[in-house]
């Protein structure tokens, strides 16, 4: 008892006696309100697929997105992404990451399409968001305009995706990746979803049909032969100068010294 | 005589009575010119004017050097019903519906590029085997004058088609203008006629590119040729070679057909180019429209050393007296460009200042023979690497994956470290390779066979060298045997300190080996 008196009538008996109520305020309020954030997961997930989805969650996303898609400090939050953004970051291999670096890449999808579909399920069961969307639903053959894509994309993409898709640096290791060999539904996702340093194209900037024209376009990019020879990887003059001081000036160089070695 | 030579000498006769061609003929078709590969890198130069004179002939039949906004409906479908300029749209014509017009175009725009890199490669040559001494002096000026030229010439023509990737070009080189204190905005307004983009520049460009800067580079490449033919070409040291014979083969028939053969050869390899490497593809990078950009934008090689220098400033502004000095630009786009390109035009004079070496050079250094020269040569090529390294950044970056951040900040250091790092290392690979010579004119070259003497000794036999080559290796002039040390005068106060300082540092070399040397060697 002499003990405790004494300890209370020190200096140092204040500040902890505050950071000792602060922590047991902040345990108690977060224990409660991480109880009723559970529910709606717990309660929408009737359908097999999301249940499916959660289980697929839990096991592979939730050590960085929570256990609730809440987010945490290395990964966004989920809810109200979408299913068009499970659909386009687990469809194209960038999530789950590799590794913890600057930028997904696009690797190996770790899910098959099912799997994927589930996750998508679960995730927009979460709250609602942009719905994924199938190639084959986007008729861009038929509403897209190749000019008029070409166009938009000059206006909005080319700044980080280079003139002709060919990806693009951006600060510190970020880059904007090739558009090359990228399937109609993925730019579509990407185009609604925003996904890493990208902004999203809502369909008040981009409308739907101007989407599909921007996919013909790059469809278009795509397949267009190399019209002038060999393309040195459409990046512009820094291939040129390369080409230039190593074959064009070494051929000349070298027939030079043919030239003056023939006369002795 | 056969009827035909008969009739051939008639008419040569016939012309000879009324202009006196035989007498000059015979003088300057049996002038000599000495031979080795990198004189030639000149002739790539002139060759490639040619092309480009033949090829940007063939193209202004149908450019249409005008900004009218016309609706193209050509072959190119990703483009059409888009609106565009009417020099953009002739040049999709031309490199679509005009038959050979693409390879033509492409051979236009090789040539260019290697017009440039053959003028910096001969710069080269020119710079490292002390060329530009007395009396090439001026030469050396109209050099670096085809060098800027050339630069500004090649700008100007792909900025020529109003793409999309020159129109930003246009749109930094009117940001380099504006950046000049008090007047730039004035500059920009007048030479824009009105504000960016207007629609007056592709038709200025164009008067620029095809008449004005042609006329400057026949007139300065003709006196550039004259000067050569009146002081002669110089040649690379050699027994029979001196100050003031030239060692070589005549223009006739010998040169002739050299020179006539290499300009087809020169032609070949650009067609080549042209025919199999696409350059410039503008159909891709879409019209001009201010409002655009595209990734990874930069200009041509030759200007890629600007475009990094611009790209690596530090964002440095001043405001004074309601103006804002844009230093930011102003230095890595005028100042240091303008302090390089002064300094290159006047080396030869700061060269002979330092040396005190005032007289005719027509022999060639071996460039480790002039450590510090070439040192200075290495340590100008690397910061100019180092400045293109960063031009190319966002390109680097991506194929290498590497920040372009991190690329930003090692250019930034590097311009200050490596080429300092190169003149040392420079120096020192020269003066190592003097030591060599001396060694091999003293001792031989090694050949590998080992001799066992009767007394059980080892030894390898060395093998002498003939005079021939002992002379070429040792009959350079030293720079401490200047006829001129330094008289006491000119080294006082602190531009005579400097020179002093600069004098040493050019003058430091390992002896080549004297008579005496070789003599005593003999008793051993």
């Amino acid at each position: 008892m002499n003990k405790f008196a004494r300890f209370r009538r020190r200096k140092i008996a204040g500040p902890i006696l505050v950071v000792a109520a602060l922590f047991t305020i902040g345990t108690a309020f977060g224990m409660a309100s991480a109880l009723p954030g559970a529910q709606p997961a717990a309660t929408s997930s009737t359908s097999p697929l999301v249940s499916q989805g959660k289980a697929i969650f839990l096991r592979g996303c939730s050590s960085c997105h929570g256990l609730n898609a809440e987010g945490g400090a290395i990964a966004p939050s989920l809810i109200g992404v979408g299913a068009a953004a499970v659909d386009f970051q687990v469809g194209t291999g960038r999530m789950p990451m590799a590794d913890m670096s600057q930028q997904a890449m696009r690797k190996k999808p770790v899910y098959n399409a099912d799997e994927t579909a589930a996750l998508a399920a679960y995730v927009a069961s979460l709250a609602p968001g942009p719905a994924s969307v199938t190639s084959e639903s986007l008729n861009w053959q038929r509403d897209g305009n190749i000019a008029q894509g070409g166009q938009l994309f000059r206006t909005n993409c080319a700044m980080c995706h280079n003139f002709a898709g060919q990806g693009g640096a951006l600060t510190n290791g970020k880059y904007a990746p090739s558009l090359m060999g990228v399937e109609p539904k993925y730019v579509y996702e990407a185009l609604i979803t925003g996904p890493q340093s990208m902004p999203k194209f809502s369909d008040t900037t981009i409308t739907p049909q101007e989407k599909l024209s921007l996919i013909a376009w790059l469809q278009s990019a795509n397949q267009e032969k190399n019209l002038g020879g060999a393309s040195l990887g459409r990046v512009g003059p820094v291939t040129e100068g390369l080409l230039v001081w190593t074959l064009g000036l070494g051929l000349l160089i070298g027939i030079a010294v043919w030239l003056a070695m023939k006369a002795r | 005589m056969k009827r035909s030579e008969k009739a051939l000498g008639s008419v040569a006769n016939y012309v000879d009575e009324r202009t006196g061609a035989a007498k000059w003929l015979k003088k300057n078709l049996t002038k000599v010119f000495p031979d080795h590969w990198s004189f030639m890198l000149g002739e790539i130069c002139l060759y490639s004017f040619v092309i480009l004179l033949l090829s940007g002939t063939f193209l202004t039949f149908w450019f249409d050097p005008s900004q009218r906004d016309v609706v193209y409906n050509g072959a190119y479908a990703p483009l059409s019903g888009v609106s565009m300029s009417s020099a953009y749209a002739s040049t999709l014509h031309i490199s679509f519906d005009v038959r050979g017009g693409l390879l033509m175009r492409q051979i236009h725009h090789w040539a260019a590029l290697i017009f440039m890199a053959a003028i910096v490669a001969h710069l080269f040559r020119i710079f490292f085997t002390g060329a530009f001494r007395k009396p090439r002096e001026f030469n050396w000026i109209i050099g670096i004058g085809l060098l800027t030229f050339g630069i500004v010439e090649g700008f100007l023509g792909y900025s020529l088609p109003d793409d999309l990737l020159s129109g930003t070009g246009i749109r930094i080189a009117e940001a380099i203008i504006q950046a000049l204190p008090v007047v730039g905005s004035y500059l920009a307004f007048f030479a824009f006629g009105g504000p960016f983009p207007g629609t007056a520049f592709i038709p200025r460009i164009y008067t620029v590119h095809v008449l004005l800067l042609p006329g400057l580079f026949l007139a300065l490449i003709t006196i550039h040729l004259m000067l050569v033919w009146y002081q002669k070409h110089t040649q690379f040291p050699g027994p029979g070679r001196t100050e003031k014979n030239v060692v070589g083969y005549p223009l006739m028939p010998v040169y002739m057909a050299k020179a006539g053969g290499f300009f087809f050869i020169v032609f070949g390899v650009t067609a080549f180019l042209g025919a199999v490497a696409s350059i410039n593809p503008i159909w891709l990078y879409g019209p001009y429209t201010p409002g655009q950009i595209s990734a990874g934008s930069q200009p041509d090689w030759y200007m890629g050393w600007l475009d990094g220098l611009v790209r690596m400033a530090p964002p440095l502004e001043t405001h004074a007296f309601g103006h804002t000095i844009s230093w930011n630009i102003l230095l890595p786009g005028l100042i240091l460009p303008g302090i390089l390109f002064t300094g290159m035009a006047l080396y030869p004079f700061i060269e002979s200042w330092v040396t005190g070496d005032k007289r005719e050079h027509h022999l060639l250094d071996r460039p480790r023979n002039a450590p510090n020269r070439t040192a200075l040569g290495a340590m100008s090529i690397a910061f100019m690497i180092i400045s293109l390294v960063n031009g190319g950044n966002d390109v680097i970056a991506t194929h290498f994956h590497l920040t372009i951040n991190g690329i930003m900040w090692f250019t930034r250091f590097g311009l200050f470290i490596v080429p300092p790092i190169v003149f040392i290392i420079t120096k020192r690979i020269c003066l190592s390779l003097q030591r060599a010579d001396r060694d091999l004119v003293l001792h031989g070259k090694e050949t590998g066979r080992l001799v066992m003497l009767p007394s059980g000794e080892m030894v390898e036999v060395h093998e002498q060298l003939t005079d021939a080559q002992k002379w070429t290796l040792t009959q350079h002039q030293q720079p401490d045997a200047l006829p001129a040390p330094l008289p006491e005068s000119a080294t006082r106060g602190i531009k005579g300190k400097l020179r002093k300082r600069m004098n040493q540092a050019h003058s430091t070399q390992i002896p080549a080996p004297t008579l005496s040397d070789l003599k005593e060697l003999d008793h051993h």
